[in-house]
């Protein structure tokens, strides 16, 4: 079952370190680095909505839909991404096998849900959060107004929930992106695992790792710089603060 | 001046074990302009706030344009909430704190209700708009966020938003009170020039007095729930019979 994953981690003390020039690793590494990429890029969507499904799902006032709402939150955030991610991607297959579907996944698949249902869920309590932040004047003034429930939520509540949400959105996003290191753990050809792979060729851990830390620094740089260029759009009505 | 826009019958709301409304008999007829006095915690925002479906009743009826508020027709059904946006389609309110929606410009604040729940066409909820930005006199001021606004100049905007709805009564509830005193002069403008010059029925709580003696055809004086006293400005203000109400008047002139 995890032939690909022992020689990936096991030092192969028998042979020699090979010699090679470090700006040799950067192909795979930069290969490697557009997988983490994807991975952050769609799993940080996903997680969005399922953040604000959640997250507008708690506080409904259809019940079933709050229970439901909660107990993915609380599921999710309850237990660790890596158990999740095995589970997807080791157990739900045979779970499957075992009523008769066929519930396997791709590792990418697998990787991306286990990611977005990860920040989905963290996302969730912040967009509840965003949520119940807004004046209730707000939604006084939009009763007085005779907005529907529904129009107060989509054209009151949320675009003033929004800017509330992006500080955290951000540092939850910065999160996913280093969490997704632990999709080579399920074989697939992240950052992560090619630093490995280059690590078991040449012994050359130093060189390797820090190339990774930097790299993964150098992405988070740019996804917080991005958060925030979001952030600021989205508040562009707001007061600049002091 | 037989049939009353307004009328509460026995109206009772409590918060808890305190009584705010208890047994409030109060009426306003068609076109009249009423306003509310009293001590904090008489019950005077409430009476707004009821009316305008913000707050529910314990106790009694509330009749708006000859039909229960919070009942359907029979009087002892609680209302639907279709019965409810039918009811408050007719009112409007101007809140002690503006509460203009932030995320909005000036006109976008005016025209998103009659877009969105009276389905008029952008172009003239547009023009609806201008025109009463004209009326409040912000005409120039209509792109900008509220934020950039002065607190006179958003109540005013207040305003305009609740009259774009085009109801049949206006509720103003402390409008001038969380304002800086130099700004409450512009905002009492604008409302006095609605009262002499329409025919909207309106109910105010403020604490303005030389404001509520100048615009009211009557005035009401609120006292733990329960009208103490009413009757014609120059009455209520010059020579008010109850002593609860000379007391209330004479504190508050000194102050």
């Amino acid at each position: 079952m995890w032939p690909h994953r022992r020689t990936a981690r096991q030092p192969i003390f028998a042979a020699d370190p090979v010699e090679v020039h470090w700006t040799e690793y950067l192909p795979p590494l930069l290969e490697g680095a557009w997988v983490t990429i994807r991975l952050t890029v769609f799993s940080t969507l996903l997680g969005a909505i399922l953040a604000f499904a959640a997250g507008v799902g708690r506080l409904s006032r259809n019940g079933a839909l709050r229970a439901v709402s909660v107990a993915y939150i609380e599921l999710f955030r309850g237990t660790s991404l890596l158990v999740q991610l095995f589970w997807l991607y080791f157990a739900l297959p045979l779970a499957g096998q075992a009523v008769g579907l066929d519930l396997r996944i791709p590792p990418v698949i697998a990787g991306i849900l286990a990611l977005s249902l990860n920040i989905g869920a963290y996302g969730a309590e912040v967009v509840r959060g965003a949520i119940q932040s807004v004046h209730t004047g707000q939604h006084e003034a939009a009763l007085a107004l005779n907005f529907t429930p529904r129009q107060t939520l989509a054209r009151v509540t949320i675009p003033q929930a929004i800017p509330e949400m992006m500080p955290s959105f951000g540092n939850l996003a910065v999160q996913n992106l280093k969490d997704t290191a632990l999709v080579s753990l399920i074989s697939l050809g992240d950052m992560t695992f090619r630093a490995e792979q280059i690590r078991n060729f040449t012994q050359d851990s130093v060189t390797v790792y820090s190339m990774l830390l930097a790299m993964y620094f150098g992405m988070a740089l740019v996804l917080t710089a991005m958060m925030r260029g979001i952030e600021h759009s989205v508040g562009r009505w707001r007061p600049v603060r002091s | 001046m037989s049939d009353p826009i307004i009328r509460f019958d026995n109206v009772v709301k409590r918060f808890g074990d305190h009584t705010v409304l208890d047994r409030l008999n109060f009426t306003v007829n068609r076109g009249e302009k009423v306003t509310i006095i009293g001590p904090s915690g008489s019950g005077k925002s409430t009476v707004l706030r009821i009316l305008m479906t913000l707050e529910g009743i314990e106790g009694g009826v509330v009749h708006v344009g000859g039909e229960p508020l919070w009942h359907e027709a029979d009087g002892v059904t609680p209302a639907s909430e279709a019965h409810l946006r039918k009811k408050r389609g007719e009112m409007g309110m101007v809140f002690q704190q503006f509460n203009l929606f932030p995320h909005m410009t000036v006109l976008r604040n005016i025209t998103e209700a009659p877009v969105r729940v009276l389905g008029l066409p952008k172009a003239e909820a547009k023009a609806r708009a201008e025109e009463l930005l004209e009326l409040v006199g912000l005409t120039e001021h209509m792109s900008k966020f509220p934020h950039q606004l002065s607190g006179g100049q958003q109540q005013r905007v207040a305003i305009a938003r609740a009259l774009a709805m085009r109801p049949s009564i206006l509720l103003f509830d402390e409008p001038t009170s969380a304002l800086d005193p130099e700004l409450v002069g512009e905002v009492l403008g604008v409302i006095r020039r609605l009262a002499e010059e329409h025919d909207l029925t309106m109910l105010l709580v403020t604490h303005e007095m030389r404001f509520a003696r100048e615009v009211s055809d009557r005035v009401v004086f609120f006292d733990q729930g329960r009208i103490r006293e009413e009757g014609a400005p120059e009455e209520i203000f010059t020579d008010p019979t109850e002593e609860r109400t000379r007391e209330f008047l004479k504190a508050t002139l000194e102050a």
